[in-house]
């Protein structure tokens, strides 16, 4: 697109960032909602867990926030000063949603053990689809900046 | 149980009733004073003398769930609104000069500087939970009057000196950096949410004979409200930053 009146041109890289930011942050709250309290299907907090896992998790969830509320401010300002790429928010807002899966699939379930997809057999079925899940969302990312970088 | 209604009433229904028409009264001396300054205040000084009100004040007395939304609103909400109300700058605009240097003077000082850094707030906020409610104190304040309404006072105070130490519109020319403001609040929202969770896992407060499904709602709303709280403190300060890098990128094409 060509440059507005004053010189400002899409600021393609905050877009990418400021959508990811929001994409993680989204799929963290649907994880919190849909599976947390709506499914009961894992909960936040098992109490064999180690306190290194709640301290990590704790931490973990405190950069989640703040970021989610950074990219939310960061994607109202672009707007606002018509400096958003909506072909890269698009992009980066599906890599967020497919990062915090994976994320959230091998880091807090496999690696940490903080709880499991769900506590039935087999479970190894259940941390498939939700791996595959996160990788297509990843890989659709990945089509979608792409497509944008044209 | 002992009931102390009175004393909770003036502490968090008269006194901060009385702190909005100060507030309002010293507003006619002012030509444009922002209004959602004064819909802040406003909201801030509703959200005390609700978490006041009998009804909240005797559902906080016997049930653990009552004290969780006493307390958020108390030590969390309520700061939000009052912080950006900036009834400092108004108190120091109505202060004769020479006092108004006094206070500025006195914010200066070692010991007041100490006190404001936001790590030590967030010490006496946040750290304050800890001792409250994985010690014996939370059981005692239940049967102790005074220490009850000290309860109170704490959270009030330490929730507005956190959240000021934080970010707001209040002149605060000690305050550290932006990194370091951003540093404690990310500590403390996680200090906060590892508190709700050893809290549900562990069923404290104990010593109160509450129901373990109580205790557990009281650990959740805790730990819901509190990211929420958390999360509108994170916005104040994040607008700021952004505003700082948002002046350099329009000022930009101007100077060209």
């Amino acid at each position: 697109m060509a440059p507005t009146p004053a010189g400002q041109a899409h600021d393609t890289r905050r877009s990418l960032l400021a959508a990811f930011l929001l994409g993680a942050g989204i799929m963290a709250g649907v994880d919190e909602i849909l599976f947390h309290q709506i499914l009961r299907w894992h909960h936040f907090f098992d109490r064999s867990t180690p306190a290194i896992a709640i301290i990590s998790d704790g931490l973990l969830h405190s950069a989640e926030l703040i970021l989610m509320v950074l990219g939310f401010l960061m994607f109202n300002d672009l707007r606002r000063r018509t400096m958003l790429s909506a072909a890269h928010a698009k992009a980066g807002f599906m890599l967020g949603l497919g990062a915090f899966q994976l994320f959230d699939g091998i880091v807090n379930h496999k690696i940490l053990q903080l709880h499991q997809v769900r506590y039935v057999d087999p479970v190894w079925a259940y941390d498939l689809a939700w791996n595959a899940v996160g990788a297509a969302l990843l890989i659709c990312g990945l089509a979608l900046l792409r497509r944008a970088r044209g | 149980m002992h009931h102390d209604p009175p004393s909770l009433f003036i502490l968090l229904v008269v006194l901060p009733a009385a702190a909005l028409m100060l507030y309002l009264l010293a507003l006619r001396h002012e030509s444009n004073w922002p209004r959602h300054r004064i819909i802040a205040f406003a909201t801030g000084i509703t959200l005390l003398m609700l978490a006041g009100t009998p009804r909240i004040a005797d559902w906080a007395h016997h049930d653990l769930r009552g004290h969780m939304i006493q307390h958020l609103l108390l030590g969390m909400f309520a700061p939000l609104g009052l912080v950006l109300g900036a009834p400092g700058t108004l108190l120091l605009r109505r202060l004769p000069v020479r006092a108004a240097r006094r206070v500025a003077a006195f914010f200066g000082t070692i010991p007041l500087r100490i006190l404001t850094h936001p790590l030590t707030a967030a010490l006496l906020d946040i750290g304050g939970m800890f001792v409250l409610y994985l010690t014996p104190l939370f059981a005692i304040s239940m049967q102790d009057p005074v220490l009850h309404i000290l309860l109170h006072v704490h959270f009030v105070l330490a929730g507005y000196l956190f959240t000021w130490s934080i970010a707001g519109p209040d002149p605060a020319p000690h305050r550290p950096g932006l990194k370091m403001r951003m540093l404690v609040l990310f500590l403390a929202t996680a200090a906060h949410g590892i508190l709700s969770k050893i809290m549900y896992g562990y069923g404290f407060p104990h010593g109160t004979h509450a129901p373990l499904a109580q205790v557990e709602a009281a650990a959740l709303w805790m730990y819901y409200g509190g990211d929420l709280a958390e999360a509108l403190l994170a916005a104040m300060l994040l607008v700021i930053w952004l505003r700082r890098r948002g002046d350099i990128a329009t000022m930009r094409p101007v100077a060209a």
